[in-house]
């Protein structure tokens, strides 16, 4: 069954904030002439000047020095450092911002209906376009909900700022109403937060935040601002100084370390470029495509790094981790060198990280120097701008005699053959879930952007969408935030609003934070939703079943048994085109349906079967080597060859249920 | 006794600036043994004497994390052979007649002071490193201590050279 609802009502989109408006976009602080990185890279763009971090250098026009309130030299700040798109919601202490919000020319504000919207639509805003996501809150409960999104950021290195209100200096610390220690709270989640309460500091603040958010390792700041200096009198000119002492991040890698790597690149037999989220962040990609064809080693881009190096690519091996494919996870094990490049070896990537690629030395790449050997000792640390490094290892490996990776591709090849990605139709004759993402990647293209929850449909989306350019796809990877997508497609649209975005979502998460379509309908954003409705927690369900003796414990949500909600009249009560899709043959017209409109966003509830399960899994708490690439497969690494035995995958699923997952 | 480190961190005086420093130290599970703070010769600039057990975390891992806090300046290890380590140390022991002298005979010979006395009781003041406090306190141990108090410990590096000098700005 399918319904599509004309909705003649509808208010028109309103328009996209022309582009190029005020000042230099943010979060590319340009360099002074004659800087270094310049100098390395005549051609590059406005994208590439993400170079050494000059504390002094402020983006946006002269401007000042004029009279005005608090509030405005607020606003005014986010006009001169080239914010075009704050998301919010006013309340008591920001009131004083919204005022003079309502009458800039440049800064769009899209009233969202909860803070954790705002905070994920400005992650997504960023992830989606390079630049500084923006998200505004009230003081107390305003604020406290912007901490999921900011902890989100915070893991996946987001440039954000939120912008909060707080209550007048003096009731500060007296339990005054809506009074909460904001910056006390997410000290943890974000890279810095700052108190303002003067109103001569306001851009100052603003220029430091934008500053911190997007340059070094990106991250979430937090400027939370008294209401009373929202309501002073005082000067703003722009641009402000920077006083960051102790903020001085390495851009420029070593050059002994690239030599060093370069040496390593050359010599290693099995080498692999483990490649994570960095390289998308610094906009290396065509970089790393250079030197990944120069010296021939396979690639793997983790979840935050799909769309870093083309799915297409011969080279590309896929996703490694958890539910890598067997050729990634093994091309890893068995390496004798990893060049980790903006990657962080996390858990899901590494496994028990005892067993994690014995034989592999370590070139790891970073711009964060705590993350080098944090996890894993690396043989040759470099500290630098992804760009930067891919640049000087390219010219570095130049010079090398590389080693023949015949007999290395020969071991991929058959891994790769072997084991591809796939799916089974479910025995019930349910429509499969991954079929349903599948025909979406290949419907939407690799032109069209994708973000997703969090659980089985991510991990599907992460597979069976075929990715071939950097910033197409938005996931939470670190936090793994349900509730994610919706929001973040918001954001993403809103920043780029000639692309197609589609939230590929699951039942659970969609209940989480599905009143942004809300917004969306309101404000012009045509997002596509689909909503892979398994029923269930699908991914906490599937762990029931293989490790806890298929004993579903709160994990039926009833979407399908009582079809509460039902997703297309949820979706048409919120404006949006509400379609469905229950079998096969009405999946291609139902996204061919979606793709058709282009003036509301729309919400396709795929009903799919409960059982489908998302493999190759590597179970939490046992070694890479045991990766299963179905329930009933072990690809065996030792010895180089391929088998599979029953008794070791009981063994396994064995050891797996010992440890009880987490 | 687990290895340990002494830091000596350069953070703006700023608001706050403790709490990020105690807060990373409790969430990434390093363990603090002693912390002191105060100003510095540079106005604005407060330095941290922090000393921390590396039993469980490379010292490095420590280092980087709190590098990465935005209001830490600056860094240094300060090697116990080249720097001079002090803690301050206030106890009240008791000490009526009979063994006032025997107290005063043990301040003496750890350089401590009296700052206070009264009939029951005498108030010792001592600094120095944790080994010689430690050391005073097991010998007043058998008179009775009443109350301790001790603050955390600073360090300087040895020589002319300033940790601060540089980083100033």
């Amino acid at each position: 069954m399918t319904t599509a609802t004309p909705r003649p009502g509808t208010p028109g989109p309103k328009p996209a904030p022309p582009p190029g408006r005020t000042g230099v976009p943010a979060g590319r602080p340009t360099g002074a002439p004659g800087q270094r990185a310049e100098q390395h890279r005549a051609d590059s763009s406005a994208h590439h000047e993400r170079t050494d971090a000059n504390p002094t250098v402020v983006p946006g026009p002269r401007s000042g020095p004029e009279h005005v309130t608090g509030a405005q030299s607020l606003v005014r700040s986010l006009e001169c450092i080239g914010c075009d798109t704050v998301f919010g919601i006013p309340g008591g202490a920001i009131l004083p911002a919204y005022d003079p919000l309502l009458d800039s020319p440049s800064v769009r504000h899209i009233l969202v209906r909860h803070e954790q919207g705002a905070g994920h639509a400005a992650t997504g805003y960023a992830q989606a376009t390079g630049r500084v996501g923006v998200c505004m809150a009230t003081s107390g409960p305003g604020a406290t909900n912007l901490i999921t999104p900011l902890a989100d950021a915070h893991m996946d290195s987001v440039p954000v700022v939120a912008i909060t209100g707080q209550v007048a200096k003096p009731l500060i610390g007296t339990d005054a109403f809506q009074e909460a220690d904001i910056t006390g709270i997410t000290m943890p989640v974000t890279k810095h937060n700052m108190l303002v309460t003067d109103a001569a500091e306001i851009p100052r603040a603003i220029a430091e935040a934008f500053h911190l958010a997007s340059t070094g390792r990106p991250g979430p700041v937090l400027v939370d601002i008294s209401k009373d200096a929202l309501q002073a009198q005082t000067t703003f000119s722009w641009p402000p100084e920077l006083k960051l002492p102790g903020y001085r991040p390495t851009t420029r890698p070593h050059g002994k370390q690239i030599r060093e790597a370069a040496r390593l690149i050359a010599a290693a037999r099995k080498p692999v470029l483990y490649v994570g989220g960095g390289v998308i962040k610094a906009e290396a990609h065509a970089e790393l495509r250079e030197l990944a064809e120069l010296t021939n080693i396979p690639v793997v881009t983790t979840l935050m790094a799909r769309g870093a190096f083309p799915d297409s690519h011969p080279q590309h091996l896929g996703m490694p981790g958890m539910h890598g494919t067997v050729s990634a996870v093994g091309a890893m094990q068995k390496s004798d060198l990893l060049v980790a490049l903006g990657a962080r070896f996390d858990d899901r990537v590494t496994g028990q990280l005892s067993s994690f690629a014995p034989d592999a030395k370590i070139v790891h790449a970073d711009i964060d120097p705590a993350e080098i050997s944090k996890n894993r000792r690396a043989d040759v640390p470099i500290v630098g701008d992804a760009r930067e490094i891919l640049v000087e290892l390219i010219e570095a490996v130049r010079g090398e005699q590389l080693a023949d990776l015949t007999t290395w591709w020969a071991q991929l090849d058959a891994w790769r053959t072997t084991f591809p990605l796939g799916y089974d139709w479910p025995d019930d004759g349910s429509l499969s879930p991954q079929y349903v993402i599948e025909r979406i990647g290949a419907i939407a293209g690799p032109e069209a952007l994708y973000t997703a929850g969090v659980g089985q449909h991510q991990m599907w989306a992460a597979q069976f969408v075929k990715y071939e350019n950097p910033r197409t796809w938005l996931n939470s990877g670190g936090l793994g935030t349900m509730g994610y997508a919706v929001p973040a497609a918001m954001g993403a649209k809103a920043g780029a609003p000639d692309k197609v975005v589609w939230a590929i979502d699951g039942d659970g998460c969609f209940q989480m934070t599905n009143q942004e379509l809300a917004t969306c309908a309101i404000e012009g954003i045509p997002i596509k939703v689909a909503i892979i409705n398994n029923g269930n927690l699908g991914m906490v369900r599937q762990w029931q079943t293989l490790f806890y003796g298929q004993r579903y414990s709160n994990t039926d949500l009833g979407t399908h048994k009582h079809r509460i909600p039902d997703f297309t009249l949820l979706a048409e009560a919120m404006g949006c085109v509400g379609l469905r899709a229950e079998s096969r043959e009405d999946v291609d017209r139902v996204i061919r349906q979606a793709m058709e409109v282009n003036d509301q966003p729309v919400v396709i509830d795929f009903t799919v079967g409960a059982d489908a399960q998302v493999w190759p899994m590597v179970a939490a708490g046992t070694g890479n080597d045991e990766i299963m690439a179905a329930r009933t497969i072990r690809p065996l690494f030792e010895g180089d060859e391929i088998t599979a035995g029953v008794e070791e995958i009981d063994a396994v699923t064995e050891r797996a249920m010992e440890s009880h997952g987490e | 006794m687990s290895e340990t480190h002494t830091l000596s961190v350069l953070v703006e005086d700023k608001p706050g600036v403790l709490a990020r420093v105690s807060g990373l130290f409790s969430r990434r599970g390093f363990n603090i043994i002693s912390l002191a703070v105060g100003q510095t010769e540079a106005p604005g600039i407060s330095r941290m004497t922090i000393v921390v057990s590396v039993e469980d975390f490379p010292l490095e891992q420590v280092t980087k994390q709190l590098n990465k806090l935005i209001n830490v300046i600056k860094i240094v290890e300060l090697e116990t052979t080249a720097s001079v380590q002090r803690e301050l140390m206030l106890v009240k022991v008791r000490a009526d007649a009979t063994v006032r002298s025997q107290v005063l005979e043990t301040v003496q010979l750890f350089r401590a002071k009296v700052v206070d006395v009264a009939p029951e009781a005498l108030t010792i003041e001592a600094t120095g490193t944790m080994d010689k406090l430690n050391a005073l306190l097991r010998m007043l141990e058998p008179y009775g201590v009443r109350e301790l108090v001790q603050s955390g410990m600073v360090a300087v590096g040895r020589g002319p050279r300033s940790i601060t000098a540089t980083s100033a700005r």
